[in-house]
């Protein structure tokens, strides 16, 4: 029986996987449902910065439609041997290089900038027939948390337009929880997988670092970054999780293939029911009292289904915004350094070399790009390295202690993934209170541990209802963990 | 900490020029954020802390890809060009 294909682009990875190989739907219709809603709804939203619809589009479609006809007739070992992605639309955040196509980071400085290869994400998304539909709108660099510092304007959040959905992977959020895409990609350097996520009512996991290939994303804080999936349910998450990781010859932070981790495959498998450690102390203050109900009811649906809660500690968490923000600054301002109007990107042109630098980059970054990138000189200066930089990378490193310690005491971490739901489109216009919103997502940016955002209800905010997110963090590779723990909130069963 | 002027000079470090009408607000913001992230003053971190275990990593300096595979793709976001040569200002000036 063949699915509405109006509906098409509501469907999830397995799903649409599942038509596909059903013959209920086809590749073509698989895309234009998910293109003809984006372009019915972009406008609004302004999630997507660009759609990609042209001879190269078609080809990719043609290409998988035919690697399914031909597992189709090749019988079950050939359909068994078939990528799950082959053929499912996928929406790639601005930061993320596809060969050919412009990879702006949602920056004026690289408005025109075409990649000249593949990342590895999109690499490995290509070989197994992955559509790439469109490059999703983004804080610029990936700088902030609600897209508001994209310099092509804000994307709204699709539960209440009036509100920012999130950031800095809002547009690729805003896509997935409106249905203009199967799935998207995202990138994570203290909470912009799940920080969207959570604000959208989707799914969004933060890899262990090392796990996804960095090669071919626009750096913003190196020792944080990591891609990540954002989906409409956490089996997706898991299906485009394995799409995406593995060891990379030109990424030398990915952990090689045969790396064992503290908690093996086999014992994540069998574990069906968790102890979850929850550091009420981090729930004190700030928390929305909304938020703080649907997390409460959330852990009390959990226990109830076996699962054991228990009271952690991890004091050094109150300095962790602290030293997150430390070290993000001394990476971004190094990173961005490479940006100089001379050989790629906005180049504007004074009387002297030294003005050509200046102007391009003084026209190229916003202010929240030249906000970081001077408190990254500052930081790192001579006479302030060591009580600054320094001391940033020691809290780190007893941060990181903590929670292994911690987790060897229970399974995975719980908190909200955001302290309040999405707010108001300029309603925080103050740096230090945008970065406050980060006090649960950056812990696991700076311990490069595995965590993960799923939805946990809606809270009331005039007549609209407001997603919220819950977020897991495990030991580094215990990412199965995650999607069982994950699963058990949506009420999903996960492969 | 964070004077107009301390703006200045790291704007002049870091290759950018910030406008005289925001120095003001930059500064107001840098006393902010400096002030919040100083509260890492207090943590006590023992001297002996191990810092992450980063190493760094090499590898042979063998099989490049052919040569010329992705000049014209390189050369086609120069800003100004010369056939395939990258062209910039002169550096060196006599007076």
């Amino acid at each position: 029986m063949a699915i509405s294909t109006d509906k098409l682009n509501t469907l999830t990875i397995a799903e649409a996987a599942r038509a596909l190989r059903a013959r209920e739907c086809t590749v073509p219709e698989l895309f234009e449902a998910c293109a003809s809603a984006s372009l019915a709804q972009n406008t609004e939203l302004n999630a997507f910065r660009e759609l990609f619809s042209d001879a190269t589009t078609d080809a990719l479609i043609a290409a998988a439609q035919k690697q399914i006809d031909d597992a189709i007739a090749g019988g079950p070992t050939a359909l068994e041997a078939l990528p799950l992605m082959c053929g499912i639309p996928v929406a790639t955040k601005d930061n993320i290089l596809i060969d050919g196509r412009i990879a702006g980071a949602s920056a004026k400085m690289l408005e025109n900038y075409k990649a000249t290869y593949d990342s590895t994400v999109a690499a490995k998304l290509r070989a197994q027939g992955a559509i790439f539909i469109g490059r999703t709108n983004m804080d610029e660099f990936a700088l902030g948390g609600s897209t508001e510092n994209s310099a092509y304007g804000v994307t709204k959040n699709p539960h209440d337009t009036g509100r920012v959905a999130g950031g800095t992977s809002g547009g690729s959020a805003a896509a997935v929880a409106a249905n203009l895409t199967i799935a998207a990609l995202g990138t994570d350097t203290g909470g912009s997988v799940r920080n969207p996520s959570s604000y959208c009512g989707v799914v969004g996991l933060k890899p262990t670092y090392g796990a996804v290939s960095r090669s071919g994303l626009i750096a913003a804080a190196s020792s944080f970054d990591q891609a990540g999936p954002i989906t409409k349910t956490v089996a997706d998450a898991k299906i485009l999780f394995n799409a995406i990781k593995g060891h990379d010859p030109l990424d030398s932070t990915t952990i090689p293939a045969d790396f064992t981790y503290p908690v093996a495959d086999a014992i994540q498998s069998q574990k069906k029911t968790l102890k979850i450690g929850v550091p009420r102390h981090l729930l004190e203050k700030g928390l929305d009292p909304d938020v703080a109900k649907n997390f409460e009811a959330t852990l009390e649906t959990l226990k109830a289904e076996g699962h054991e809660v228990i009271d952690i500690a991890l004091p050094t968490s109150s300095y962790a915004i602290a030293a997150y923000y430390i070290i993000n600054f001394a990476e971004v301002s190094t990173n961005l350094s490479r940006f100089d109007g001379i050989r790629y990107g906005h180049a504007a042109r004074g009387k002297t070399l030294l003005d050509d630098y200046l102007e391009s980059r003084t026209e190229g970054f916003g202010d929240e790009s030249k906000r970081r990138i001077l408190l990254g000189t500052f930081v790192l200066s001579a006479g302030y390295i060591d009580a600054y930089y320094r001391k940033a990378l020691a809290a780190r490193s007893q941060l990181a202690t903590e929670y292994t310690n911690a987790l060897a005491e229970v399974d995975v971490i719980a908190t909200p993934t955001m302290p309040t739901p999405a707010f108001v489109i300029g309603e925080k216009s103050d740096p230090v209170s945008m970065y406050l919103e980060d006090i649960f997502t950056v812990t696991a940016n700076l311990t490069g541990l595995p965590a993960l955002s799923v939805p946990m209800g809606t809270v009331a905010r005039g007549d609209k209802n407001i997603p919220a997110g819950i977020q897991f963090t495990a030991p580094k590779g215990a990412e199965d963990l995650l999607f069982t723990i994950g699963a058990a909130v949506t009420g999903e069963t996960v492969y | 900490m964070a004077t107009t002027d301390d703006v200045k000079k790291l704007a002049a470090l870091a290759r950018i020029t910030v406008p005289e009408e925001k120095l003001a607000k930059f500064a107001e913001e840098f006393e902010a954020i400096l002030g919040y992230v100083s509260k890492l003053d207090e943590l006590v971190v023992p001297q002996a802390t191990p810092l992450l275990p980063y190493t760094n990593v090499f590898r042979a300096d063998e099989n490049p890809h052919e040569i010329g595979k992705y000049t014209e793709k390189l050369t086609e976001q120069f800003p100004a060009r010369e056939g395939d040569l990258l062209s910039v200002k002169q550096i060196l000036i006599h007076d």
